[in-house]
């Protein structure tokens, strides 16, 4: 693997998954860092940044902190910010030059915490991974602080993970998800990263299950599983009826079997003639909703993330994916993948964590919704018709 | 210093005065908020002046994200490559091979290989001591025809020298000396295009010299024919260790020349840049075009007149409405609060971090007209919540008093439309800058603008997908 990219973009680093994860929390994330991981964020990374205040920091890390280990101004600008500002909680991460000189951020929060009495705490990034890192672990750390045991409600409450501006647009995804939720009798206990507060956080353990619709859930569902024995199913309910009737036959199952639920893959024919490029969990429900609709098997090339299940192709450099890119005959992916697909049908399907704001206005909502309806879908008809 | 802004119970930051204000160190740098501003210029944008160069940046996940998605607003991905280094890149002494293997396999895919490619290292490579003369050597060995440049994006070590005085060095890194010609002026370092109507332009003409500036070169020959200059003008601070070493290597003559909003330093200017433009033993009644057309002092008085008027006019229109200035729109925000202050117009507020050395003069006779004047930092935790006294979609004059800003941040902070939309002094320079900037007060007082928009386009005057 040669770690290069002539003309593809790159995702989002852990350090702005960390960040978009706990937006809408009331507390202060701070990324320990120079410079340029504020603004790369707040501008590429977070569309509620201009219209939607949350207190996203860096520490202003330099040259004498890196050499000297000067932790004590980091802690006392940390204080003297938590002071005045009062946030629900303190949360830390490491950008790449930090992360390199090893420093303590564990130690750091446990000072902050002990100086302010406002909730601290560190979470592992290095800014050498993607957002899917990043968030995954701020979600689970956010639960480990405030989540509360609590009683199963038993009445089909859910908590949907994974939800970040990263992966999802930001207009009308909650309200699609309720809608969609609704429909199949479930109600929503919480939507953890969108639309959302600390107190859905302190009340995820009364959830029948979670459902995880992108990778960056994944951790935070294993880990109510684990601590608070809620099961989990995998998979976002993009497309139609016929395209979502899985998902909602693991979710009926998961609410009456508890803590023994222990999942059911979609089982989808694998074929070569499409291709989706993206994030594991979403590009598989998409891939599912195509071959309900259009009875044509799709590939999923996982161009980020940790893998699921033994169907991707994992493709982290631009020479690899390139050559699978090369055997199928239709891609679907975001359009800065576009350079890369020669003169292959290319069906457009912006994601934030890949291309930012570039193609925002061009985003696409598949939730509950037929691909026919959607100009994606349009696409994709004709691109098959040839 | 001011160590934190102190807060209403809304959050809303209280203010600093001018009068207590500490000029050497107004504002302690703790934690840093970042305003959604993003007219400023970075090093992408700046590094894409260079006509046919590539860039390539060899960095870690998290820093690449800025600058590729910079190259891709701008539409330029056909000019951006990336190496990314991993956690096992830290620890295992290759951090050169790193750079040198990656960069090699980019270029070995290029159909057309560029003349020229800015290469870009990380703080990590300083600190681990990365050679960038064993990188730059190798690279060339494997590509001759290709000038390999070392730029850096390294904003660790910005207290020593920062990205962007690094970036305005390593601009002009290709250029090497060329037969003089003794007509060619070379005004470098800011990389927005200078008005055509300042006073540089205006004396370089009559002084009968072409101007050399890199937003009019098309192609990368153009852009060398920077080498054969006998004179360099800047007049933006941040350029100047660019600028003295691309003189002494190319054995051009330099004269810093300041952006000002003091008619005296700016005539100054003028006199100084005659002078300069005049070869050695070229008296002012020799027959250069500068003074056949008319004196120096003509020309001055004439200047003057205008920029006079033209702020006269701006403050009879614009009249006691509350005007707010940042530190991005012009590096001397408080030359500029003065002028406007001796010609009648009101400036409340100024939005800055830091004073620049440059602005002392300024400062001093600015405390003893408007001490009350307000000073914000921009960086401020606390900053988050500035624009929160007009919340629910209100501009500032809706919510009951219209306010002018001159910049981005501060028109962000104001909630205001009516703003003057620029960066960097916005190419107006001199006397005739001082017109043009009345000018364009009038014009922001006249016309809202969409400010979310418009401060959402990142490095004014670059193309935009957005």
């Amino acid at each position: 693997m040669n770690q290069t990219a002539r003309i593809i973009s790159i995702y989002a680093a852990d350090t702005s998954g960390f960040c978009s994860a706990l937006y809408e929390y009331g507390g202060m994330t701070v990324i320990h860092d120079a410079s340029g991981c504020n603004s790369t964020y707040t501008t590429h990374d977070e569309p509620r940044w201009y219209d939607k205040d949350s207190m996203m920091y860096i520490s202003g890390f330099t040259e004498k902190d890196a050499i000297m280990g000067n932790d004590e101004r980091f802690v006392h600008d940390l204080v003297l910010a938590a002071k005045e500002l009062s946030p629900k909680f303190v949360a830390i991460c490491a950008s790449p030059l930090p992360a390199m000189t090893g420093v303590d951020l564990e130690a750091i929060a446990y000072e902050v915490e002990s100086e302010t009495g406002i909730p601290s705490f560190n979470v592992k990034t290095n800014g050498m991974q993607s957002y899917i890192t990043g968030a995954g672990n701020a979600f689970v750390e956010l639960a480990k602080h405030f989540t509360k045991p609590a009683e199963k409600a038993g009445v089909g409450l859910v908590n949907v993970l994974g939800l970040t501006p990263l992966d999802f647009p930001l207009e009308g995804t909650v309200q699609s998800m309720r809608k969609w939720l609704a429909e199949h009798g479930f109600q929503v206990n919480a939507t953890v990263g969108m639309d959302t507060s600390l107190e859905q956080i302190e009340r995820l353990a009364e959830a029948d299950m979670s459902l995880v619709v992108a990778s960056t859930g994944l951790p935070l569902a294993k880990y109510l599983f684990e601590t608070y024995g809620i099961p989990y199913v995998i998979g976002a309910p993009f497309g139609c009826e016929d395209a979502t009737a899985v998902l909602c036959i693991n979710m009926k199952m998961a609410l009456a079997e508890g803590a023994k639920f222990k999942g059911v893959k979609m089982m989808v024919p694998e074929g070569a003639r499409i291709a989706v490029i993206g994030e594991s969990i979403m590009s598989r429900s998409l891939a599912n909703a195509i071959y309900a609709e259009y009875k044509v098997p799709a590939r999923v090339l996982e161009s980020v993330g940790d893998g699921f299940d033994d169907y991707d192709v994992s493709c982290d450099d631009e020479d690899e994916l390139e050559a699978e890119i090369a055997k199928s005959d239709i891609i679907i992916g975001d359009p800065l993948f576009k350079p890369i697909c020669g003169e292959k049908p290319f069906i457009s399907l912006p994601h934030m964590a890949f291309s930012g704001r570039c193609f925002v206005k061009d985003e696409v909502q598949l939730i509950g919704r037929s691909l026919k309806e959607t100009a994606l879908g349009e696409a994709l008809s004709k691109a098959l018709d040839q | 210093m001011i160590e934190a802004l102190r807060t209403k119970d809304n959050r809303i930051p209280e203010p600093v005065l001018l009068k207590d204000v500490d000029f050497e160190m107004p504002f302690y740098e703790g934690l840093q908020y970042n305003p959604p501003a993003r007219g400023v210029w970075n090093i992408v944008h700046t590094g894409m002046l260079i006509p046919e160069a590539h860039q390539v940046y060899v960095c870690a996940q998290g820093c690449l994200r800025g600058v590729i998605l910079t190259a891709a607003e701008m539409n330029l991905m056909e000019r951006m490559s990336w190496v990314s280094l991993r956690e096992k890149d830290m620890w295992n002494g290759e951090m050169e091979s790193r750079v040198v293997e990656g960069v090699a396999h980019i270029v070995e895919q290029m159909k057309n290989r560029p003349r020229c490619i800015l290469v870009y290292l990380s703080c990590m490579h300083m600190f681990e001591g990365c050679d960038f003369r064993v990188i730059a050597d190798e690279l060339s060995e494997r590509f001759p025809g290709t000038k390999f440049v070392d730029c850096y994006m390294t904003p660790t070590m910005r207290k020593s020298i920062s990205p962007d005085a690094m970036m305005k060095a390593s601009l002009y890194d290709p250029v090497e000396p060329l037969a003089k010609n003794e007509k060619l002026l070379g005004l470098v370092g800011c990389d927005r295009e200078t008005d055509r109507t300042s006073d540089i332009f205006e004396i370089a003409k009559l002084a009968g010299f072409d101007v050399w500036e890199i937003n009019s070169c098309e192609t990368y020959d153009q852009y060398l024919e920077l080498g054969a200059a006998s004179k360099l003008i800047s007049y933006l601070p941040v350029a100047n260790v660019g600028v003295r070493k691309l003189a002494g290597r190319i054995g051009a003559e330099w004269s810093y020349l300041p952006l000002s909003y003091d008619f005296d330093q700016c005539e100054e200017n003028i006199k100084k840049m005659a002078e300069f433009l005049l070869s050695e033993g070229e008296s002012k009644e020799d027959e250069t075009g500068l003074h056949n057309s008319k004196t120096i002092d003509e020309f001055i008085a004439e200047k003057k007149s205008q920029a006079d008027k033209a702020l006269k006019e701006a403050a009879k229109k614009i009249k006691d409405t509350s005007i707010a200035i940042d530190y991005s729109a012009t590096p001397r925000p408080l030359g500029l609060a003065l002028l406007l202050t001796n010609y009648g117009f009101r400036v409340d507020t100024i939005y800055t971090d830091v004073f620049q050395k440059e602005e002392r003069a300024a400062y001093e006779e600015l405390v003893k007209l408007r001490p009350d004047i307000q000073i914000y930092p921009t960086m401020d935790p606390a900053m988050r919540f500035a624009d929160n006294e007009f919340e629910d979609g209100l501009d500032s004059a809706e919510s009951g008093e219209k306010k002018l800003a001159i910049g981005q941040k501060a028109a962000y902070f104001n909630h205001t439309p009516y703003f003057v939309n620029i960066a960097d002094g916005g190419g107006m320079y001199g006397l005739d800058g001082i017109r043009r900037m009345a000018e364009e007060l009038v014009d922001a007082f006249s016309t809202p603008k969409d400010t979310k928009k418009l401060i959402s386009h990142k490095g004014i005057g670059c193309a935009s997908c957005l």
